[in-house]
């Protein structure tokens, strides 16, 4: 029985209960798991000089599920024992929350810093996911990139990123 | 033929709907659809630009044609993470 590697929910997110999950899956491919990378990303307090209240995250959850399949096969191609988990936090966050967990688990150390980072390159390009901050007086949508799953000078970037 | 369309975050707002139906030509594709709902809500157009798309919960491109009942999203910049 295998647990949620991809998820998009209002809880909050479970690093220690992921990484252990995912640990458990990784002893079971090539060499086992000799490595775990967890990247957190969590609600600042500021944006661009501006005092942040709070956030709201809304998402097409469908599209984001299949988005986050499409990462791993691409990591697959990539790293072909690594394995990855990505959960992504809807709703309205406070700031310090985490609003995104990434977890990589690898044989060795290399290779989970670089899928961990390619991983959340590849969710800011191409994930169904916006940012919508509230200010003390007004709030506004983040935009990012326009994304494009099949763009491969994107995939390109994120890969050399994630090796630099 | 008649299309579901799905709009999200900003483009949602600028809407005042996130969802509506809207007829098409045969032979359309998303770019038609698109246009359609720029004609229904003038505010979408500062996104032409910079939109992408989805057909029934799949990536898809601007030229991918329709069929009846296709569930056509619109995707503003992201900024998950």
């Amino acid at each position: 029985m295998s647990f949620a590697r991809f998820a998009v929910t209002p809880d909050p997110l479970a690093v220690d209960r992921v990484a252990a999950e995912l640990e458990r899956e990784a002893q079971r491919v090539g060499e086992g798991c000799g490595a775990l990378n967890a990247f957190v990303g969590v609600v600042r307090a500021t944006h661009k000089q501006r005092r942040v209240r709070y956030l709201e995250y809304e998402a097409f959850v469908p599209l984001a599920l299949k988005a986050f399949a499409k990462i791993e096969a691409e990591i697959r191609e990539e790293w072909p024992h690594a394995l990855i988990a990505i959960h992504h936090r809807v709703g309205r966050l406070e700031i310090g929350e985490a609003s995104v967990l990434i977890v990589a688990a690898s044989a060795h150390r290399a290779e989970s810093f670089q899928v961990c980072r390619y991983a959340i390159e590849r969710v800011k390009q191409i994930a169904p996911v916006w940012k919508h901050e509230f200010f003390d007086s007004g709030d506004a949508w983040v935009e990012g990139a326009t994304a494009d799953a099949e763009d491969e000078v994107a995939r390109r970037r994120a890969k050399e990123v994630a090796c630099a | 033929m008649r299309v579901n369309v799905l709009l999200f975050a900003r483009l949602r707002e600028l809407a005042g709907a996130s969802e509506f139906g809207c007829d098409v030509p045969a032979g359309a594709t998303i770019q038609t659809v698109w246009q359609a709902a720029v004609a229904s809500y003038p505010a979408l157009a500062e996104f032409t630009a910079a939109v992408s798309c989805a057909k029934n919960e799949d990536f898809a491109r601007m030229t991918s044609p329709v069929a009846d009942k296709d569930a056509i999203a619109f995707l503003p910049p992201v900024s998950g993470g």
